[in-house]
């Protein structure tokens, strides 16, 4: 079988007395679609953020690609390839669609100007976020330089995505990408979700909307009381067997036996 | 965004990937969009309306001597607005921009004259202190997390403390720098430009517009500010060091508000610890004037050029219209409540 791409033993993390994370596992595999799923202080959030360098656990190790890992930062993570989108997206309003997607990671003009007045060189930023946002099918936004607060609520979880897949080469991680979103928006991001994937890039969702769930994801990881409890294959349960799982009204056979 | 033709950005065609949702707009609608996209036009409508209406009142208004003029005594609260509005665009706020000017001047001709350093020297001594204050009000908002507007209060007071500390409260007379350390007047210089006599100081304060419009504009640094300045927490998830930003834009602040300590001497001629007590405040009007919004991230750094001289114009203009100076603060508050009245009528278009 082919190895983990992100693999996580044992993480820990404490926050006094309470404890998040109890020597939580993870594995995403290349190129799958990981949902992870779990009741509110389940510790989700914990895990991801430990995933994706916003939390650094006490114990446990974390590998990437086989070799061991330990973000002290998001920027560490997202230098080793894992881009995460928020459910806040982090995106500035009031900047434009380019300024964001490459915001922290602009691009210089070659020459004197780059290199010694920091000159920006945004036709080749507008080129790309335009290429970026065309690829993934978000044809419907006009002009690349528009404000972001004029943009859908989908169209921003669009551009979100966009800039994670445009500079996410190993894993992207999404945070409740169809929260704050309609049927048909919701639609939309799934279909982009799809579309990454179908790129390669393999992709951790994180979600409280189980048709989303069950739609898309390949293998969904539950999670309960600090640690996963097992992983289960959607076509094998139903919707309402991984909320039992979840809630813990019911124990997955593995376990039971 | 705007189905209707951009009439100053001509757009390249094909940059039109595919139509978006057309949706019928009023023309306030319209007017709200157009302002959204270009937040300056407020206050260049502004200046344009107020320059018509002088010129018609008074016909002096628009002789070269007259405008010039008007340039001239902007200079200084111009090149302070700068400053003022780089902390203004991280959603700050810094109220010492007046004290740490008139510190600076103090301790430029004081090093100057009484302890008789070379003058190019005492300025860069005056340009470094600029940037310490800078540094004190940036580490204090980024590292102790105090509010910009109770840090700032607290190091205006203490600016003027040692402002008033260092001078003795004495002024340095105009003769004893025109003996001593004649550059230090340098921005009071006027010379001739088609008529209208300007001072080095105007050209100084269009420099230091033109230098942050291109640092704002065409470097990483610049959307970084805006960026911050929007949505601190958005930045730094994006992978923004906030707080460095927002360091190295109290430092500029300062450094800014120290050449225009160099510009105040020339422009009164000598060097008082008791001159420009309100440029603090002054400098936010022609911020909040020039559209930049109080709440971050929004407005072009042109704006506050283009406050100021509106507040110039009004100033000259009710003057020349033998107005009570009264007046002249009655219409600057009514200005400063339109703009900002304006700034979130247009920010009400995220939706």
């Amino acid at each position: 079988m082919t190895e983990p791409l992100l693999f996580a033993r044992n993480l820990v993390k404490r926050y006094g007395r309470v404890t998040a994370m109890d020597h939580a596992d993870f594995d995403l595999y290349p190129g799958e679609i990981l949902a992870v799923i779990g009741d509110n202080g389940a510790g989700k959030s914990s895990l991801i953020k430990a995933l994706s360098g916003a939390v650094q656990p006490d114990e446990g190790e974390i590998r990437l690609d086989g070799k061991p890992v330990s973000f002290a930062s998001p920027l560490e993570a997202r230098q080793a390839g894992i881009e995460t989108v928020y459910q806040t997206l982090a995106l500035s309003p009031a900047l434009s669609i380019s300024d964001n997607m490459f915001m922290g990671r602009e691009i210089r003009r070659q020459g004197v100007l780059g290199k010694w007045f920091g000159m920006l060189d945004k036709p080749a930023m507008d080129a790309f976020s335009r290429q970026k946002l065309s690829e993934l099918g978000l044809m419907t936004i006009q002009n690349i330089g528009q404000p972001i607060e004029t943009l859908s609520g989908g169209q921003r979880q669009g551009v979100a995505v966009a800039r994670a897949a445009a500079f996410g080469s190993r894993v992207i991680i999404l945070d409740e990408p169809t929260a704050a979103l309609g049927v048909k928006e919701s639609r939309r991001v799934l279909d982009l979700i799809l579309d990454v994937r179908s790129r390669g890039i393999p992709i951790v969702l994180i979600s409280h909307n189980m048709p989303h769930v069950f739609e898309v994801a390949d293998r969904i990881h539950i999670h309960r009381l600090g640690r996963r409890l097992c992983v289960i294959n959607p076509k094998e349960h139903t919707m309402s067997d991984a909320v039992a799982y979840m809630t813990g009204a019911r124990v997955p056979e593995a376990l039971a036996a | 965004m705007s189905d209707t033709p951009d009439p100053v950005v001509a757009r390249n065609p094909s940059e039109t990937v595919a139509s978006f949702e057309h949706h019928s707009r009023g023309a306030l609608d319209w007017v709200q969009h157009f302002l959204h996209r270009y937040p300056t036009m407020v206050p260049v409508i502004v200046l344009v309306l107020s320059l018509i209406a002088f010129g018609l009142i008074s016909p002096n208004f628009f002789s070269a001597f007259n405008l010039s003029l008007i340039l001239q005594q902007v200079a200084v609260v111009g090149t302070l607005a700068a400053a003022q509005s780089l902390v203004i665009l991280t959603a700050g706020i810094d109220l010492s921009v007046g004290a740490v000017m008139v510190m600076v001047s103090v301790i430029m001709g004081k090093l100057s004259v009484d302890f008789g350093l070379p003058v190019p020297i005492s300025i860069l001594v005056g340009l470094a202190v600029g940037a310490a204050t800078g540094a004190l009000n940036g580490a204090l908002v980024t590292r102790l997390k105090l509010p910009p507007f109770i840090t700032t209060l607290g190091t205006w007071n203490i600016f003027l403390a040692l402002n008033y500390y260092l001078s003795n409260r004495e002024t340095i007379r105009s003769q004893t720098l025109d003996a001593e350390a004649p550059l230090l007047k340098l921005f009071g210089e006027r010379f001739n430009l088609g008529g209208a006599v300007l001072t080095y100081g105007v050209v100084l304060m269009l420099i230091v517009f033109a230098v942050l419009w291109y640092a704002l504009y065409q470097t990483a640094w610049g959307r970084r500010v805006y960026a911050v300045g929007d949505d601190p927490e958005a930045a730094s998830l994006a992978g923004i060091q906030t707080r460095r930003v927002l360091m190295s834009v109290y430092v500029v602040a300062g450094v800014i508000c120290a050449l225009a300590a160099w510009s105040s001497i020339g422009r009164v001629g000598s060097v008082s610890p008791t001159s420009f007590f309100e440029a603090n405040l002054e400098s936010i009007t022609a911020v909040v004037i020039g559209g930049i919004s109080l709440f971050g991230g929004r407005g072009s750094i042109l704006g506050p050029l283009i406050g100021a001289l509106i507040v110039g114009v009004f100033n000259s203009g009710l003057r020349l219209a033998g107005v009570d100076v009264l007046w002249q603060l009655f219409a600057t508050g009514w200005l400063i409540i339109v703009a900002v009245a304006i700034d979130q009528w247009i920010r009400k278009i995220s939706s």
